[in-house]
């Protein structure tokens, strides 16, 4: 008796179980949650993934994606902290928590090491922000179950200095400061090859490289002043950018030379009104000032300034495009879509975002490209914005499926199409 | 080091290696997320022991990771630069390399002590931080990936890598540890004691303390060597974080808990502190940080002899 | 020339903040034998406290002027609660420890103050930049310079002589110079231990918290920025030779212009410029440049 007791007992839990894992999807997100890039990254992201997992779970997004949940399930989220061992704590998501996909990465590093792991545990897996090229050239060439819905770094370093040149900035003496870390080498290497590339014999005066969250910027805002440059490269993110425009803009850097900053946007909320009027930036893609205008657009930064009382920076975009992108995979894959029927769904997928249409078109369809905008600051009632925008379409910034994205730079841009 | 701490009983020591053997047979049938993070913790653990010994003679390395790092690189660059896949030829460079770096360090270490070995040992390894960082060739702070490793020639199909990799991690921890064992029961391991108590009395006694501790810093540095390539064959993937601060300061703390009591304490005290860090991420993803410094202090204060002083008692009782 | 002018400054001023972070670590090791890490934390705390509380200020509308002294009154309270909540609520249980598990107590320290400020201020950036507009800037040679960084240069001169007054001249002082020099033998003489380690645990920290308090408004006060600090905070120490305060001063000074030269002449050697000062001096000095030799036991 006792024994059939037991054996009931069993069979509900199993079928309970089961209903359970019918009804929810668990997807793992991992951010910065500490930290440097907790405030700059980890804080936009994760609230991005809070409202979309919430909205997408009521179906108030609009459409095409006004249906509840993820492939009919409800999401059932996991927040880990992306600073610690990035291989033992994706293990952990997937074989310890038993997440069905993982969404999240911002750091290139952790990506790099994540990326193979993704594929030897065959766990979809759709990398948010991270911006070295490697990821799909070196360190995965067949990828199956791993994204990246965001552009590489490439489109910064290309559109910059198309658009310094399109412009007509003097580029006869340029000027950089990045961070001395794989980002900033990478970006500055690619911004003088574009520069290059496009024939303007630039002459380099100064390349400072300050340690990552050196904070000071003294005495490289002294060098960048007595090497006279006209144009002033940076690739700065979070603290150190906001540091940067904080003590470069009072001893006149901005007023001498036009300062170009990639991550430029990502001031508005916090410094925006500190930001010296004619300063270029951009916002590593379509998003926010740069987003074009749509039903999803609007409603995101709506939705997103109404819940955090802030309007939304660049990580906060891609990381609502990589959730609708996991979206629009399940979707096509139909009812049931186990996450590999997603993965295959995804693979070369076009999908519409707050951002527009994301084309999953290079690394055999694994990696998005996407256009990139550029403009001047401009200050309006108090309130930063850009005008002179100039925008490139993905073909015209981002290397052909086929090519390396360092030898496509050095091939003086090989296939691009630009307008 | 002044304080007293309990003497290690070599006779005993065999039994605890024994013990250690077994756990990591055990081991092997863990769910293999936990498997894999008792993996990775075998390879901190051996750099942790390479801590311990030479706190034995008094010398408190907040730089060991250095070694850690140069064995892990040594197997990232052979293997995904060079095409050379063989585990054996990989994990023997790593040792080598860690080794002749051990020695020529241990040239200019050997003559300072307290703090000021700690430090000096410190700076090194962030000078080789810096250069990582600075080297666009080798990924600066991303690092780059490993590739799978052979078997002499023999590259095991996906599905059992995992179980080939733990095997060979087990193998050779317990190897590491038999070696250690023996080396502190030798002559020159003895002597690590007396240049803690008293240098000028051991050299009155025609020892030389500067050549014991020369020995005991390559030796040390040896099998942190061979921990990093472990590591590195575990994870796939190395970075210049192996040689941050951080990174050493937590071997540090894992020698000087785990107490000196065996060889295996080390070993199994780190695996203990990333258990602990895994599951504060878990629990509290906002906080972990706090939690695992509230352990430590807590550790601190209350096992002041280090947690083998809980074997050791249980033993003596 | 311009050049020249511009690393004399950026040195300058590079070298003062150098000293206001170092100081309060070299103090505290001299006095008490303990390398605290935690040092990094306080840092940010006073860069955290400073951004909050002179941001409600400005919202209130109090004159811009007196915000100086707000600042130096907050980080005063800040150092000394802060400094006496951890000296008595845990390092008094652990004096005569071994130097190097206090190291570890300190980073145990460090990394509960970290998530502490976390869970207090969360992770985005605070600002305080009214301050370091508020002189404007000044052309020295041809180059433009804020004036707010020339004034930490003054700072910094002024805190470590008053320090050096306290120790040489102050009654206090003079008996925490003699437990600097023989610990037991004041404790022999009358000497309360206890209330000079308390007193001393708490200037250190309150340098470390003017050190954030006063880099505050150049910066985004953001997670994280205590972990840089302290590292920077060794090396100077390590280079002046642990526990002397003047020691501090020409380590500060040594790191300060090592890192002005790479930057303005060799850019790509800016990140160990510092590592490779300390290591060079310690091959030649192995125990700093201003250590006392202590005999070695017998």
């Amino acid at each position: 008796m006792k024994k059939i007791a037991t054996l009931a007992c069993v069979s509900t839990l199993a079928l309970t179980g089961a209903a359970m894992a019918q009804d929810s999807i668990k997807i793992g997100v991992p951010v910065f949650l500490s930290g440097a890039a907790a405030g700059p990254f980890g804080e936009p992201e994760k609230n991005a993934a809070e409202l979309m997992f919430d909205a997408l779970n009521a179906g108030e997004v609009p459409a095409p994606y006004n249906s509840m949940g993820i492939g009919g399930r409800m999401i059932d989220a996991t927040f880990i902290d992306e600073a610690s061992d990035a291989v033992v704590e994706y293990r952990n998501l997937v074989e310890r928590t038993g997440v069905e996909a993982v969404i999240g990465y911002t750091s290139s590093g952790n990506c790099k090491s994540v990326a193979p792991v993704a594929e030897e545990l065959e766990t979809f897996t759709i990398f948010v922000d991270c911006g070295t090229p490697q990821v799909f050239e070196d360190v995965v060439t067949e990828p199956k179950f791993l994204f990246r819905t965001g552009p590489t770094a490439t489109p910064d370093a290309v559109g910059a200095a198309r658009y310094l040149r399109d412009s007509g900035y003097d580029l006869s003496r340029v000027a950089g400061i990045n961070q001395n870390y794989a980002w900033g080498q990478d970006n500055w290497r690619d911004f003088t090859g574009a520069l290059d590339a496009l024939g303007t014999e630039s002459k380099y005066v100064s390349n400072q490289m300050p340690q990552l969250g050196a904070g000071q910027y003294g005495a490289e805002v002294s060098a960048l002043l007595t090497s006279s440059p006209n144009v002033v490269y940076n690739s700065f993110w979070g603290g150190d950018l906001e540091a940067f425009v904080l003590q470069a803009a009072p001893r006149g850097l901005f007023a001498r030379s036009a300062v170009l900053m990639t991550c430029g946007e990502a001031l508005f909320p916090a410094v925006g009104k500190n930001i010296p009027e004619g300063a270029i930036v951009s916002a590593r893609g379509p998003f926010s000032v740069f987003a074009p205008e749509n039903d999803l657009s609007t409603w995101f930064a709506a939705a997103y300034e109404e819940r955090f009382g802030e309007y939304p920076t660049y990580p906060a975009w891609k990381m609502a495009q990589a959730v609708l992108g996991a979206k629009a995979a399940y979707a096509k894959a139909g009812e049931g879509a186990t996450a590999a029927d997603a993965a295959a769904a995804m693979t070369g997928l076009e999908f519409e975002a707050p951002s527009g249409i994301v084309k999953m078109a290079n690394a055999n369809g694994h990696q998005a490209i996407q256009g990139i905008g550029f403009g001047t600051v401009t200050q309006v009632d108090g309130k930063p914005t850009v005008e002179n925008v100039k925008f490139y379409e993905a073909e015209c910034v981002s290397p052909p499926a086929d090519m390396r994205a360092e030898d496509w730079i050095a091939s003086g841009f090989e296939g691009a199409v630009c307008e | 080091m002044t304080q007293t701490m309990m003497k290690t009983d070599f006779r005993r020591e065999p039994v605890y290696i024994a013990v250690l053997a077994l756990l990591l047979i055990a081991g092997f049938f863990l769910p293999s997320w936990l498997r894999f993070l008792l993996q990775t913790a075998l390879a901190g653990g051996l750099v942790a022991l390479g801590v311990a010994i030479q706190m034995r003679a008094g010398l408190v390395n907040f730089g060991q990771g250095l070694y850690y790092c140069l064995g892990g690189y040594a197997v990232g660059l052979l293997s995904a630069k060079l095409g050379i896949t063989d585990v054996f030829v990989l994990l023997a460079s790593a040792v080598v390399v860690a080794l002749l770096a051990g020695a020529l360090l241990g040239l200019l270490l050997a003559r300072y002590r307290e703090i000021f070995y700690a430090m000096l040992s410190l700076a090194v390894s962030m000078i080789l931080y810096g250069v990582l960082v600075k080297a666009a060739a080798l990924g600066s702070t991303d690092g780059f990936n490993v590739p799978p490793v052979t078997y002499l020639g023999w590259l095991p199909e996906r599905e059992i890598r995992a179980d080939v990799v733990y095997t060979l991690a087990a193998v050779l921890v317990v190897v590491s540890c038999l070696v250690v064992a023996r080396y502190l029961r030798s002559g020159a391991g003895m002597l690590c004691e007396a240049v803690a108590e008293n240098e000028i009395r051991l050299e009155y006694l025609g020892a030389s303390p500067k050549r014991i501790v020369f020995f005991v810093i390559v030796t040390a540095a040896g099998i942190s060597g061979l921990g990093g390539g472990l590591l590195a064959i575990s994870t796939g993937h190395v970075d210049p974080l192996m040689t941050n601060w951080t990174t050493s300061g937590g071997f540090v703390f894992v020698a000087l808990l785990a107490g000196r009591g065996s060889t295996i304490a080390p070993v199994i005290g780190f695996f203990l502190l990333e258990l602990v860090q895994t599951y504060a991420l878990d629990i509290a993803p906002n906080a972990w940080q706090m939690i695992l410094g509230a352990v430590m202090l807590a550790a601190i204060l209350l096992l002041p002899g280090g947690l083998w002083s809980l074997i050791d008692r249980r033993g003596k009782a | 020339m311009l050049k020249f002018t511009a690393i004399m400054l950026d040195g300058l001023n590079y070298s003062a903040w150098l000293f206001l972070v170092a100081v309060g670590l070299t103090l505290i090791y001299g006095v008490m034998r303990i390398l605290n890490i935690a040092h990094g934390a306080f840092y940010a705390i006073g860069a955290y406290v400073c951004a909050s509380t002179l941001g409600l200020y400005y919202g209130a509308g109090l004159p811009e002027a007196l915000a100086f002294l707000a600042m130096g009154l907050v980080a005063l309270i800040a150092g000394v609660v802060l400094g006496l909540a951890v000296e008595r609520g845990v390092l008094r249980f652990l004096y005569g420890k071994d130097e190097v598990l206090m190291v570890l107590v300190t980073y145990a320290l460090f990394l509960i103050l970290g998530d502490a400020v976390k869970l207090i201020w969360g992770v985005e950036s605070y600002f305080v930049y009214q301050p370091y507009a508020y002189f404007g800037f000044v052309e020295i040679g041809g180059l433009p310079y804020q004036v707010y960084d020339l004034l930490m240069v003054v700072l910094a001169v002024v805190l470590g002589v008053a320090l050096w007054f306290w120790l040489e001249r102050s009654r206090m002082g003079r008996m925490t110079t003699a437990v600097v020099a023989d610990r037991e033998i004041s404790a022999a003489m009358g000497i309360n231990v206890k209330r000079i380690f308390a007193t001393t645990f708490a200037i250190g920290t309150f340098f470390a918290v003017v050190g954030g308090a006063v880099t505050a408004p150049k910066i985004a006060v953001t997670p994280g920025i205590g972990v840089e600090v302290i590292i920077l905070a060794f090396a100077v120490v390590v280079i002046g030779g642990l526990g002397s305060i003047p020691g501090a001063a020409i380590g500060a000074v040594f790191a300060g212009y090592a890192r002005a030269l790479s930057v303005h002449l060799a850019p790509e050697f800016e990140l160990f410029a510092i590592y490779a000062v300390m290591a060079a001096v310690l091959a030649v000095r192995p125990h700093g440049l201003f250590a006392k030799v202590s005999g070695r036991k017998i």
